[in-house]
């Protein structure tokens, strides 16, 4: 049995009368690709704003490396090791390409009024900034404002940010949608590397053949529920799963 | 130097001050504030209030000024800061107001009277007036100027700017909002405070309304004009707009109409300020760069 990482139980967020999310529990271990699946409104992004801090949840409780987080605001949960990207990017517009990465690079020292005070113009920060974009392939487009880049370009340059951090979990939001078939292909490539290099992903994916094709495991979600949990293959001949998303076969209009 | 000259450069310079401070604020922490002037006089209270009831030198009181002002910054921005946009505007404009009342029908603060007979600032056994004050308010900013300067530079400064940008991603890369919203309001509230010792010890003679609502409005102008968010645009926000009045005094009745239309010139043409993004300045500027190097 692998080391669990990342565990939720019975994690519900109520908005009013709606429940996003009712008692929904699931494990993450280490080195683990999780996929989060299910359809439109089903609670997926909910379920990731609860564990990187967004929302606290209306009840239940999530434990990341051993440590109970829910209701920590995003900035500590960062600190704790999350890293994620967004569904809508949310680059920094007016800060060059370079400049949005250095931000994720001084994450050890927002933390004290000392060290907050030092300065992020320095030779091996910028290295390092570099290098992580060589990794993405935005080198070229360092000193260009971030604004100004496609959405393919900034759905890695969000991967790149959330690497910078040096997370030991990172929480991919359906960073493939709307990008193209070799620009999602590079994005499936990175996301392989960047689990072996010992950084675990709970991503959310609507592209079917994406989130079959990268995860080890999946969650589906429906209606704030968890409606199964299992290998791919699974979940594929999972019946529930099918009528989830395709809706119930024969006469069910009739009624 | 003519008296005149002398006494519209030290206005300009006092008020190139303030305006740095609020440029932390609204231009690199993104944060909109149309109170600056509470803080402008409360340095401007707090100074004249320690060296005339409270009987210390300026330099002994300047100290206890900048805490006094960053610390009443802390205190009112802690709750307004977790406002946004408009709302921040009016909770800001709304501080201005009840500073200046305080000041106004508060007894200890000299009431509608306001404070008078504050002295000099003596440096070296010499009484600044004239010449010599004005050079230490240019070298006052100077240090604010390399305040700001470090500040960008600072990760607190970058941090300001992600927020700045975008609140959400910056707080999922560890950037508390809270404290470097604060961090940037207490620098820019101090540096208010130091415009304002500097101006209660220029005028000897304070009363709450030279820090009314209409000088919050005229500093932010100073900001936007010269660019927000950049290191000299307040200080050349502030030139031009001290200036301005003054060149066009002959033209008497006219010259509030020409200033108010230079401003609308200005917003139209040139919506980054004289020193912002893609102005004509920076425009010859990286064109002469670009000539250099060929």
């Amino acid at each position: 049995m692998t080391e669990i990482l990342l565990s939720l139980r019975e994690v519900s967020m109520h908005f009013g009368g709606l429940k996003a999310l009712d008692k929904v529990s699931f494990d993450l271990c280490n080195g683990e690709i999780l996929g989060l699946i299910g359809p439109n409104g089903a609670g997926k992004t909910t379920c990731f704003n609860t564990v990187s801090g967004v929302y606290r949840p209306t009840s239940g409780e999530i434990r990341f490396g051993g440590i109970r987080t829910d209701g920590l605001p995003p900035h500590r949960m960062a600190a704790l090791g999350i890293g994620r990207t967004f569904q809508i990017v949310r680059p920094f517009p007016n800060l060059s390409v370079l400049d949005n990465v250095i931000v994720a690079m001084g994450l050890p020292c927002y933390r004290g009024i000392i060290p907050s005070c030092g300065s992020w113009k320095r030779q091996t920060t910028r290295d390092g900034a570099m290098g992580l974009l060589s990794k993405v392939g935005l080198v070229s487009l360092a000193s260009q404002k971030a604004g100004l880049l496609p959405l393919g370009n900034l759905r890695r340059l969000e991967l790149a940010r959330a690497l910078a951090l040096n997370p030991r979990l990172l929480l991919l939001d359906e960073s493939f949608s709307g990008l193209r078939h070799e620009e999602i292909a590079m994005q499936e490539e990175l996301v392989r590397k960047t689990r072996e290099s010992g950084i675990s992903i709970l991503l959310i994916e609507h592209n079917m053949r994406v989130a079959m094709g990268l995860s080890d495991r999946l969650v589906v979600l429906d209606h704030g529920l968890k409606l199964a949990e299992g290998s791919p293959e699974e979940i594929r001949k999972n019946p529930e799963v099918i009528q989830a998303y395709l809706g119930k076969g024969g006469n069910s209009n009739a009624a | 130097m003519s008296d005149y000259t002398i006494t519209i450069g030290t206005f300009i310079a006092i008020q190139a001050i303030v305006a740095c401070g609020l440029n932390v604020i609204v231009g690199y922490a993104g944060q909109i504030s149309l109170g600056h002037a509470a803080f402008f006089g409360i340095g401007a209270y707090s100074s004249a209030l320690l060296t005339t009831a409270g009987g210390l030198s300026f330099w002994s009181a300047l100290p206890l000024v900048l805490f006094i002002t960053g610390f009443i910054g802390l205190v009112l921005g802690l709750p307004s800061l977790r406002l946004k946009e408009d709302f921040l505007a009016i909770t800001t404009i709304g501080i201005n107001f009840i500073v200046v009342s305080v000041f106004l029908y508060v007894p200890f603060f000299g009431g509608a009277l306001g404070i008078g007979g504050i002295p000099r600032v003596i440096l070296f056994g010499e009484r600044l007036r004239g010449t010599p004050f004005l050079f230490l308010c240019l070298a006052f900013l100077a240090a604010v100027q390399l305040a700001s300067w470090l500040f960008t530079r600072s990760w607190s400064g970058l941090a300001c700017f992600a927020l700045r940008e975008d609140e959400s991603a910056a707080s999922s890369m560890g950037v508390s909002p809270v404290r470097f919203k604060l961090a940037a309001f207490i620098l820019g509230t101090a540096m208010a405070g130091l415009g304002g010792a500097l101006y209660a010890h220029f005028m000897r003679f304070i009363s709450a309304t030279d820090f009314g609502f209409p000088m919050s409005v005229m500093i932010l102008s100073m900001v936007v004009l010269g660019g927000m968010g950049t290191l000299w645009g307040p200080v050349l926000g502030a030139l031009v707009l001290g200036m301005l009045p003054e060149v066009f005094r002959p033209l008497t009745e006219y010259r509030m109409f020409l200033y108010a239309a230079l401003l609308l010139l200005m917003i139209r043409f040139q919506p980054g300020g004289l020193l912002g993004e893609s102005s004509f300045a920076r425009q010859i500027f990286s064109r002469l760069k670009g000539g250099n190097q060929e």
